[in-house]
């Protein structure tokens, strides 16, 4: 059988954070009673004009240094026409030929081994509104409603090069991306919500082949489950159709996470045409290097150097450091939290581990934990200590899950300080080797194992309170 | 003389003499309207409650002896492509027959601070789109000067107002024309600002890049007044310009000595009435008479203005009228049966036939595989055209052309819509350059108005009101009343 390469570029749409806005000062808060973060220019009212907002310029700028783009001083914008209810205007004011930002790149990292994937370019634009039907189905429906509050929200289009192989690819590089976006504070990242909304062409071509093939570009993926399972599921429809010696179809499809499927949604020949031409209503913009400068100097951490800094700062594995970064809010959390403790690599196993298993349980994210930084750094000191053995941590924490106080009030309220009180536990190494003679004699036989039974069973007596190598060190003492 | 006869700076000085009162004017104004008004045809709408409101306002503040703007308490009219809240603006067209602003247009704002008087909303050219006011589809607006006739267009309801007396001041909004042809055919002054000089926000777009409002009046003061009140920099147009507003009532003064008057000889060749070209040349004597200087200039591009025209103002408009779907307000089809539907037979249905030409020549031109040969094509001819002026603005101070070839014509259809595109050419390259231009009564041919255009340097409406206002001193052609002459039948 024929092998293929995939080959995949991502489109990106992030909604820029600002309060207002692209072209008219309405609120651009998310949800919202229908149609009341409106006004005459968002609506598209006869007469009404577009001025620009400057923050998304700035923010446009900010994420284009950020992900080492060439700023154009010049750029301009464009009207893209096509008619849909929601778009007030029926054209939607972009940037076409002229984009603010050109040629930057991410560096993804895969199984240990860096690849750099590129970026061709990121242009404005706004938004369209939501059109609510009032049916089942857009044909079920006797009509539909359209709320605008969304109408005039900045977007930025974030166009990858067909530089991705796999899905994997393409997960670590919207992973990485949406990290940046979140750094750099222009946008929410909630894929959920559609502040963050990914398109994917995708194409396969025979090993050895120097022309891509045909491609499809994929709409709808809000997930990253979303885009790898799309990605796998269309590498395999396009190898199947090459297989029957049929050709691919340059469509554009979209992903049906309910059923995993792909559809149709128009062919090439049903394409827009979208006559762009340069909007009358702006200006086109000219930016100051100034601008550009000062932006720079206030660009925040970014993520691939704050995970040099976690490793150099703290000492932590690059694993760890690459994952604690990923998200924003994981990382500040981490920052918070080694304000209050000597122990880094404690805090990125609990996050790596317990922590992150219950936030996949829950669904939710770290902005919404519930345990404070300093309270996981308190129980994190409490196990250095050796007032907690982790069995017990692990009791505690399930306890701030439900309730976050502080680790010590539920270590009183529980009675689970650990016993590291010499005099306490030889008293229970003697019972213990009391009632416990064959296991005595089966390790002066010299079988070790035994010795882990009678720990056990120490631990048991005391209800899991007792210092484990305190345990040991007795125990051995006692058995000579 | 009759109220309405006045201009608004002489109604203006009797207001604050306490001669007479707004609401006596405006009353006068109303009467006249209801006298001539179904032989004019020149509105779309009238507000006299609300106007009659305003009017006791004004006569409030005078009975106080407060100061009053010039234009406080003066009966105008606004061109209907312009949002007025709360009043119908409809563009003339079906498609916003019932349609009534959430939002006052900038201009109408400012006017609003000077509490001036709106009598109502003028008739046009369905969206701005013809230059003979026949294309509404609120009927046809006549010539007061023979009602047989066209009054130009699409400001023809703006002039005929002021020439029918219906109205003191007016605005409309000229894009290849729109203002100056049809204050020539009414003979009225009217002008056309510098692209920029005035806020587009709220006037309606037809074509975006075109697109400036103006003042139509009795004569020149009267313009420069109301300019005074429109012009300057608006937040909310990124295309207006951030400069200094002159007074532009300091510009009139009688003196055109050492001016130098540039005549584009392409203006004059073939396609000119012989009659229309007499007056400007006895126009052009009484300048060299009051000590001009009269110079021969070349707009080499002149000959392409008009097609490049027809390329760049539809394109910008089939995007500036995509909003008419029914969907949010105007006309909507009940009929039909889907989203799609029902936007085409909304548009089709309330969209005249000269805008539906419009918009199919414009997604024509802006169409992949045609953009380059035509839209970018325009754009670089565009660029040539606005090069010809700075060229001859190096020999001149003001180009003199006729406003228009010819006269007012028949109101009879029998004009095919490509002959009356290429009568603009004398107007058109004017918007492509985003000059002033003012266009002011200069003689009279087949017993019709004819118009005298002045075109200024980028934002040099000054000299071209001196020189325009220089001529009007030397001469009675603003002061010939129209005789509503002739039948509309």
């Amino acid at each position: 059988m024929t092998k293929y390469i995939t080959v995949i570029g991502l489109e990106v749409h992030a909604e820029l954070k600002t309060k207002s806005k692209a072209f008219c000062s309405c609120s651009t808060e998310f949800g919202g009673v229908p149609n009341t973060h409106v006004c005459p220019v968002c609506l598209g009212m006869p007469g009404a004009l577009p001025s620009l907002n400057k923050q998304v310029v700035e923010f446009a700028i900010r994420a284009g240094l950020a992900l080492n783009c060439e700023i154009k001083v010049f750029n301009k914008f464009d009207r893209k026409n096509y008619f849909y209810p929601d778009l007030s205007k029926n054209y939607q004011i972009s940037q076409y030929d002229k984009p603010i930002c050109k040629h930057g790149h991410i560096d993804i990292n895969l199984d240990g081994s860096e690849k750099r994937i590129g970026i061709t370019r990121i242009h404005m634009e706004e938004d369209a509104g939501k059109l609510v039907h009032n049916g089942a189905t857009i044909s079920s429906s006797s009509s539909s409603s359209v709320d605008y509050n969304r109408a005039g929200v900045p977007l930025i289009e974030i166009v990858s090069e067909p530089d991705m192989r796999s899905a994997e690819e393409a997960r670590a590089y919207l992973e990485n991306l949406k990290a940046i976006l979140e750094y750099i504070d222009v946008c929410d990242c909630k894929m959920q919500e559609g502040s963050l909304r990914c398109d994917a062409n995708i194409s396969i071509m025979p090993e050895g082949a120097t022309k891509f093939g045909t491609r499809a570009e994929i709409k709808n993926l809000n997930s990253f489950r979303a885009l790898v399972r799309a990605i796998d599921y269309e590498v395999e429809r396009q190898k199947a159709v090459l297989e029957k010696g049929e050709e691919v179809v340059q469509e554009t499809r979209t992903w049906d996470d309910t059923a995993g499927v792909t559809k149709s949604m128009r062919s090439k020949e049903e394409a827009h045409d979208y006559r762009y031409f340069a909007e009358p209503d702006l200006l086109p913009v000219e930016l100051d290097e100034a601008w550009i400068e000062r932006v720079r100097a206030e660009l925040p951490e970014l993520p691939a150097q704050r995970q040099a800094r976690l490793m150099q700062d703290f000492g932590l594995p690059k694993y760890d450091a690459s994952i604690i970064v990923a998200t924003k809010a994981m990382a500040e959390y981490f920052d918070e939290a080694v304000k209050t403790t000597q122990d880094a690599k404690g805090i990125a196993n609990w996050l790596l581990g317990d922590v992150s298993a219950y936030l996949n349980n829950e669904g939710i994210t770290i902005s919404e934990f519930n345990v404070t930084p300093a309270h996981l750094a308190e129980l994190v000191n409490l196990t250095k200590e050796g007032v907690l053995s982790s069995k017990l941590a692990k009791k505690v924490f399930a306890e701030m899950l439900k309730a976050d106080k502080a680790p010590k009030t539920f270590v009183k309220e529980l009675g689970l300080e650990q016993v590291s009180d010499e005099s306490a536990i030889i008293k229970l190494v003697e019972e213990t080797l009391a009632e416990n003679p064959q296991s005595v004699a089966d390790f002066k036989a010299g079988k070790e194992r035994a010795i882990g039974f009678l720990v056990g069973q120490i631990m048991k007596k005391s209800k899991g309170k007792a210092n484990p190598e305190i345990v040991q060190k007795l125990l051995r003492e006692a058995l000579g | 003389m009759k109220l309405y006869e006045l201009t608004a700076h002489e109604l203006h000085k009797k207001l604050v003499k306490k001669e007479i009162s707004s609401v006596e004017l405006t009353n006068a104004l109303y009467k006249r309207i209801y006298e001539v008004e179904d032989k004019v045809n020149a509105y779309v709408t009238l507000d006299k409650e609300v106007a009659l409101v305003q009017a006791a306002k004004v006569d409030k503040k005078l009975a106080a002896g407060e100061a009053i703007p010039t234009l406080a308490g003066i009966p105008g009219a606004i061109k209907d492509n312009i949002s007025t809240l709360g009043l119908r603006t409809t563009c003339s067209s079906k498609i916003l027959s019932n349609f009534v602003p959430i939002y006052d247009a900038h201009v109408i704002k400012k006017l609003r601070t000077d509490e001036t008087i709106f009598l109502g909303k003028t008739n046009m050219d369905e969206f701005a789109m013809g230059s003979t006011t026949e294309s509404s589809f609120f009927g046809a607006t006549r010539n007061p000067w023979n009602l047989n006739r066209v009054p130009g267009g699409s400001s023809g309801g703006s002039a005929a107002a002021i020439a029918a007396g219906e109205a003191i001041w007016t605005l409309g909004s000229d894009t290849g024309g729109s203002i100056r042809q049809p204050a020539a055919f009414n003979g009225c002054v009217g002008i056309k600002p510098t692209y920029g000089r005035v806020s587009r926000f709220g006037c309606v777009a037809f074509a975006s890049s075109l697109d400036q409002i103006g003042p139509i009046t009795k004569d020149v003061t009267d313009a420069a007044i109301v300019l005074n009140t429109i012009c300057g920099k608006d937040e909310q147009d990124a295309t207006s310009l951030n400069v200094e507003v002159p007074d532009f009532t300091k510009a009139l003064v009688p003196d055109v000595k050492g001016l130098r008057i540039g005549l584009p000889k392409e203006y004059f060749g073939a396609g000119i009435d012989q009659k229309v070209k007499a007056e400007i040349e006895k126009a052009v004597k009484k300048y060299q008479e009051l000590g001009a200087e009269i110079v021969e200039i070349s707009l080499p591009h002149t000959e392409y203005a008009v097609i490049t025209y027809y390329i760049i103002a539809p394109a910008e408009a089939s995007a500036n009228l995509a909003r008419f779907d029914g969907v949010r307000y105007g006309y909507r089809n009940m009929e039909a049966t889907s989203t799609p539907e029902m936007v085409t037979l909304s548009r089709t249905e309330g969209f005249g036939a000269e805008v539906r030409r419009r918009i199919m020549l414009g997604t024509y031109v802006l169409s992949s595989g045609y953009y380059d040969a035509y839209y970018n094509k325009a754009m670089q001819i565009r660029t040539l055209i606005r090069r010809d002026f700075e060229e001859a603005f190096q020999k001149c101070d003001v180009i003199l052309t006729p406003t228009s070839p010819v006269v007012a014509y028949p109101l009879d259809g029998k004009m095919d819509p490509l002959q009356i595109y290429m009568l603009d050419v004398t107007t058109i390259p004017v918007n492509m350059a985003g000059l002033p231009g003012i266009s002011i009564p200069c003689g009279f041919a087949d017993g019709m108005p004819v118009g005298m255009q002045l075109i200024g340097k980028i934002l040099d409406e000054a000299t071209i009101l001196r020189a325009a206002y220089t001529f009007e001193q030397a001469t009675e052609y603003h002061k010939v009343f129209a005789p509503l002459g002739g039948n509309n039948k």
